[in-house]
């Protein structure tokens, strides 16, 4: 998936742009993500219902993986069944 | 990814926040998202390759910025107070364009070269009106921004900032929406520098109210941190020193909101911080070091820093004052000797950084070398905890008989003279050693003059024999542009008068 990328939830409201990405499936709400809406919602799975929150950015284990979450909706975000976390970062003075 | 995706999230986020204030008109962060689509139609209607900007900052600045981004085109901000030869020069680089500024200027010098021309009222009127009709935008896989450097040594180059580097740097140092809606900063610093850019990104991704303000003087400055209650300010060290003379000379304003002030873009006198930090006891202050090429601040030194470097005992920590701080956690910085080889603590070299935020690019070529490492033409050392102190350019570096002398330890020991309120150290012509030390001088006010000899046996004291300076000139100001750059051409020149 290139950088840049944006995908759309097929369970919930969530929106992504993909940062940095490896050859798996990225999925919200337990279902795959892509750059258009399915017409029929999947169904929102009850183990990936944690929810994406707006302007956090997501990263698998391995680094492999980061999204920006630009939509925030109910599902939370997977990698082939694997879910991301939040990505923590230090917060900096403002420098400008 | 494109650079607009800040302004789009914002309005999605906070619609009905005041995004800018500049001279008493207010924007919402919705209505500057509409405007910057609404500029899409003029943009794309022109034909033009770029968006140029000859003006003061204004709200034309931000719609300008981001509508470009939208278009697809780079937006390109001009020198305005470049001489009319050098800026038609520009203009001609990159016609056909849209240019925003003074008509009948930019008609007179570039009537001829094809760009479309609007005055700053004119952009925002037509952006407001205009219905954005376009179902699709760019994608942002090219040139967000292009910068003109400003060729104190040659012709000015044209540095290109890609989306991915402004997006790289805005998401590793800036947290979305985590601005409280009374949070405001205040901006001075010109549209053309990378510093004004980069304000506008990281404020509008952190939710804060921009207040422009387009023509810097002390006393405008202090009214409107007291008027618009402002919490965040940068500023260049010119600027610092200016509003520090006014406070200290009895101009008075209410600055309890001001919370942090960080500053950059060139040398911040000792004496200047020092008496800010005291000025300012709860203000949290942040040096702030970085390049147009590497889309701003690279490292930073923080408030708490500040304070300890103020308030130590310890000279290390003391001197940390005059360091840039600690690399962002987001880029790599490696100091590097003339054959490439990474140096240790404590030794200088050439700065080398990398990361997402790094272009390194001119339009003409990339300046990138293996790794993608960027070769800042910066020279500096780290402490042994990591602070980076810079010590001039690269090429500023004067070399005596094979010797390489930094410019900036000489100034630095010539500064400790009571009667010296600044100084400055250039190569002047030796026919013995190839290059030698010439330093320009300026007396402080109610001193006198200390002879040849006494500036002599200073850097002698202090510092090698070979660091004397052979050629001493006493100057009444040493040239600095508006950012505060010294012009160490211009003291070249004095020097070989």
């Amino acid at each position: 998936m290139k950088p840049g990328t944006r995908l759309k939830s097929a369970a919930c409201d969530s929106e992504v742009m993909v940062i940095r990405s490896g050859g798996g499936t990225i999925e919200c709400g337990g279902a795959p993500m892509a750059e258009a809406k399915p017409t029929e919602a999947a169904p929102l799975s009850p183990d990936f219902s944690g929810g994406s929150l707006m302007g956090k950015r997501y990263v698998d284990a391995e680094g492999k993986y980061e999204l920006l979450c630009v939509k925030a909706g109910k599902g939370s975000l997977s990698v082939d069944g694997v879910a991301l976390v939040v990505k923590d970062a230090k917060p900096l003075p403002a420098s400008d | 990814m494109n650079i607009a995706l800040l302004l789009e999230m914002a309005a999605d986020a906070l619609p009905d926040r005041v995004g800018l204030v500049c001279e008493g008109r207010r924007w919402t962060y919705a209505e500057l998202l509409r405007m910057a689509r609404g500029a899409v139609e003029l943009i794309r209607e022109s034909k033009a390759e770029y968006v140029a900007l000859l003006d003061e900052s204004s709200e034309a600045a931000m719609i300008a910025l981001f509508g470009a981004a939208l278009a697809g085109v780079p937006y390109c901000p001009l020198n305005y107070r470049l001489a009319d030869a050098d800026l038609a020069a520009l203009l001609q680089r990159i016609a056909p364009a849209l240019v925003i500024g003074d008509e009948a200027r930019i008609r007179r010098i570039a009537g001829d070269q094809g760009h479309t021309v609007h005055s700053r009222e004119s952009f925002t009127a037509a952006a407001q009106a205009a219905t954005p009709s376009a179902d699709e935008y760019d994608s942002g896989e090219g040139v967000a921004v292009q910068l003109f450097t400003s060729g104190t040594t040659a012709a000015p180059k044209a540095a290109i900032l890609r989306h991915a580097n402004l997006i790289g740097y805005i998401l590793g140092t800036v947290e979305f929406a985590s601005a409280d809606e009374s949070d405001a900063a205040l901006v001075v610093v010109p549209p053309y520098h990378i510093a004004g850019i980069s304000a506008l990104l990281s404020s509008c991704y952190a939710g804060r109210r921009i207040v422009l303000l387009p023509a810097f003087s002390p006393e405008a400055w202090l009214e409107l941190v007291e008027a618009e209650r402002v919490t965040n300010a940068f500023v260049v060290p010119t600027m610092l020193g200016r509003i520090v003379d006014a406070l200290e000379n009895g101009v008075s304003a209410d600055l309890s909101s001001l919370q942090a002030v960080a500053y950059g873009g060139g040398k911040m006198p000792l004496e200047v911080i020092r008496k800010a930090l005291t000025l300012l006891p709860d203000t949290g202050f942040t040096n702030a070091y970085g390049l147009t090429e590497t889309s701003s601040t690279i490292a930073l030194l923080g408030p708490d820093e500040h304070r300890a470097a103020l308030g130590s005992a310890d000279p290390a920590v003391q001197a940390r004052l005059a360091s840039v701080g600690q690399p962002l956690p987001t880029v790599e910085i490696e100091i590097r000797d003339e054959d490439g080889r990474v140096l240790p603590a404590g030794e200088e070299g050439e700065i080398f950084v990398r990361g997402d935020q790094v272009s390194g690019e001119y339009k003409e070529r990339s300046a990138l070398v293996e790794g993608g490492w960027f070769p800042t033409r910066d020279a500096g050392y780290r402490d042994a905890e990591g602070y980076l102190f810079l010590s001039g350019r690269a090429d500023d570096v004067i070399v005596r008989g094979g010797e390489n002398l930094s410019p900036g330890e000489i100034e630095d020991v010539l500064l400790t003279h009571p009667a010296l309120a600044d100084a400055c150290a250039v190569a002047v012509p030796s026919i013995e050693w190839g290059e030698a030390v010439g330093v320009a001088l300026v007396v402080r006010e109610g001193h006198e003059a200390p002879d040849h000899d006494e500036v002599r046996e200073l850097v002698r004291s202090r510092l090698r024999s070979s660091r004397v300076p052979e050629r001493i000139v006493f100057l009444d100001a040493l040239p600095y542009n508006e950012m505060g750059k010294l012009l160490r051409r211009q003291v070249k020149e004095a020097l070989a008068r």
